[in-house]
């Protein structure tokens, strides 16, 4: 599903943020990525929706290069992989429908079809009856659900989440946590970087721990790590 | 393209317009000073082309006969001014008309003093020749010169030199500021199409992750500077085609003389029209496409 074969990035600036990367990602797995700030998480993540280009080495999505795509193919990648921030990246002037639908308007799927599966997914995220609302009518929760069902309308096969619960308080969190074992019990492949300790540390999944632009751990039931 | 996703992209621009109200009203406002600008310069330029071209037309060569040449020898002459090259067309002016002429080329008050000529006509005979172009009109009075049974040539040497040099400054400085004043009204459009798409920067940034395509993306701002410069050249047209026509209807006739007049409303106006909505249109369109592509590369 996701292999990166010896990567490593350096920044214009001179910033080395990877080294020497390798790893493999199985379809339907569940991933934590964790590591200190600035230990090259966001890098990580970013390279495998082609927001950045490694430096070295090789990443393949699906059988595809992304060393090799061509600029005009990028889009196309990216309909597979739905992407999950910290500040949710939601329109302010659109209501939850429109957000959501949006993924699918702006890869000019049939209105219908829209309609229908932009209910479904709100559907998932229990949030069908907010349709709607404006983002500012909602809470940050809701408001990262609506994020995550703009991820998943388009049945990406992988979702990539970057700090989702960054910016909400424990319980939301926990709610945020059981959209994405949804998300992933129906075969997506999940990868989220993450600084929450407890929510690692109690829904045992795979850990991939990142330090200093290398992996230093990789357990397939892993804990947090980093006692206080 | 779908016929469906052209109706969002078009819904989409004019929704940008509305949206980003402020920042529309600016470029709108931008394109419509500078077109306004273009568009009287236009028209000055164009009237001021019309105005010299028939100037230049004017420009005859008078060919004084010496007063002792004989009829024979006039008509002599007048055949050799027939063959010297570039002459488009003679015409003889006996010196009885040549006094009316300049009679009534003066003031009221003058015209009696010279109506006593009348009887001792201090006048010469004269043909009056037009050169083929407007330019050749020296070398036409030069070869004239050299022809017998001549008293003098007269074309107004300084008059014609300076008027073929101040025609060609005037066209220059009117293209140049022109075509500076284009370039300005782009530059300030394209800046402010880029202000409205800072403001959707994270829209844009959304359509990129989800996968939209770099043309899907830019559709709708190639329509939204479509109209922003569109709009703009609306009220610049009003302007400049009900000043013009009030001016020419005001003025026109009173203006006209011999050789200055100003050019009809139409089809000067329809030009002038079609030239602004051009420019408009050109340059939101120009002014967009430039200002989206550095955001594509998200």
């Amino acid at each position: 599903m996701i292999e990166m074969t010896d990567v490593s990035k350096t920044y214009a600036n001179g910033v080395n943020a990877l080294n020497n990367i390798d790893v493999l990602i199985e379809k339907g797995e569940f991933v934590y990525i964790v590591g200190p700030s600035g230990a090259g998480k966001s890098t990580f993540i970013k390279m495998i929706y082609r927001e950045e280009k490694p430096s070295d080495g090789r990443i393949m999505i699906n059988g595809h290069d992304l060393t090799t795509l061509k600029e005009k193919h990028v889009p196309y990648l990216r309909r597979n992989i739905g992407v999950v921030f910290q500040d949710f990246k939601l329109l302010p002037k659109m209501t939850v429908f429109e957000n959501v639908a949006f993924a699918l308007e702006v890869i000019e799927e049939p209105r219908s079809e829209i309609k229908k599966r932009v209910m479904e997914v709100l559907d998932i995220v229990k949030l069908k009856n907010k349709a709607r609302f404006f983002p500012d009518e909602l809470s940050g929760g809701e408001q990262q659900r609506v994020s995550i069902a703009r991820a998943i309308v388009n049945r990406p096969q992988v979702v990539i989440a970057d700090e989702p619960t960054g910016n909400l308080d424990p319980d939301t969190s926990w709610e945020i946590m059981d959209v994405l074992e949804e998300i992933n019990k129906r075969g997506t492949t999940i990868l989220m970087a993450t600084h929450n300790r407890s929510i690692v540390n109690t829904i045992k999944k795979r850990v991939i721990a990142i330090e200093s632009g290398r992996i230093v751990r990789d357990e397939l039931r892993g804990d947090y790590g980093y006692e206080r | 393209m779908k016929g469906r996703t052209l109706v969002r992209h078009g819904k989409e621009g004019l929704k940008n317009l509305g949206r980003n109200g402020w920042m529309s009203f600016a470029s709108i406002s931008a394109v419509t000073i500078m077109l306004i600008v273009v568009g009287v310069f236009l028209a000055l330029i164009l009237n001021m082309n019309h105005f010299m071209s028939s100037v230049e037309e004017d420009v005859e060569v008078r060919v004084y006969v010496d007063l002792t040449a004989t009829e024979e020898e006039q008509k002599e002459l007048e055949q050799h001014l027939h063959d010297l090259e570039q002459v488009e067309r003679v015409t003889y002016l006996d010196k009885d008309e040549g006094l009316d002429q300049l009679i009534n080329s003066l003031a009221e008050e003058d015209q009696e003093a010279f109506e006593s000529l009348r009887d001792e006509n201090p006048l010469n005979d004269a043909f009056i020749l037009e050169a083929e172009e407007p330019q050749l009109t020296e070398h036409v009075a030069q070869q004239a010169e050299q022809l017998p049974h001549i008293d003098r040539v007269d074309y107004g040497e300084q008059v014609v030199e300076q008027l073929f040099n101040v025609t060609s400054v005037m066209r220059t400085i009117g293209i140049v500021l022109v075509i500076g004043l284009m370039f300005t009204s782009m530059f300030l459009i394209s800046n402010t199409i880029k202000l409205t798409i800072v403001s959707r920067q994270k829209e844009i940034q959304i359509m990129k992750l989800v996968g939209a395509t770099n043309g899907f993306i830019r559709w709708p701002f190639f329509v939204e500077g479509l109209l922003l410069g569109v709009l703009g050249s609306v009220i610049p047209i009003a302007a400049v085609v009900s000043g013009y026509s009030y001016l020419y209807t005001q003025f026109g006739e009173r203006l006209s003389l011999d050789f200055a007049e100003l050019l009809p409303a139409y089809p000067l106006m329809l030009q002038v029209s079609l030239v602004l909505l051009g420019i408009g249109a050109l340059i939101g369109v120009w002014g967009s496409l430039m200002s989206v592509r550095k955001f594509l590369k998200v």
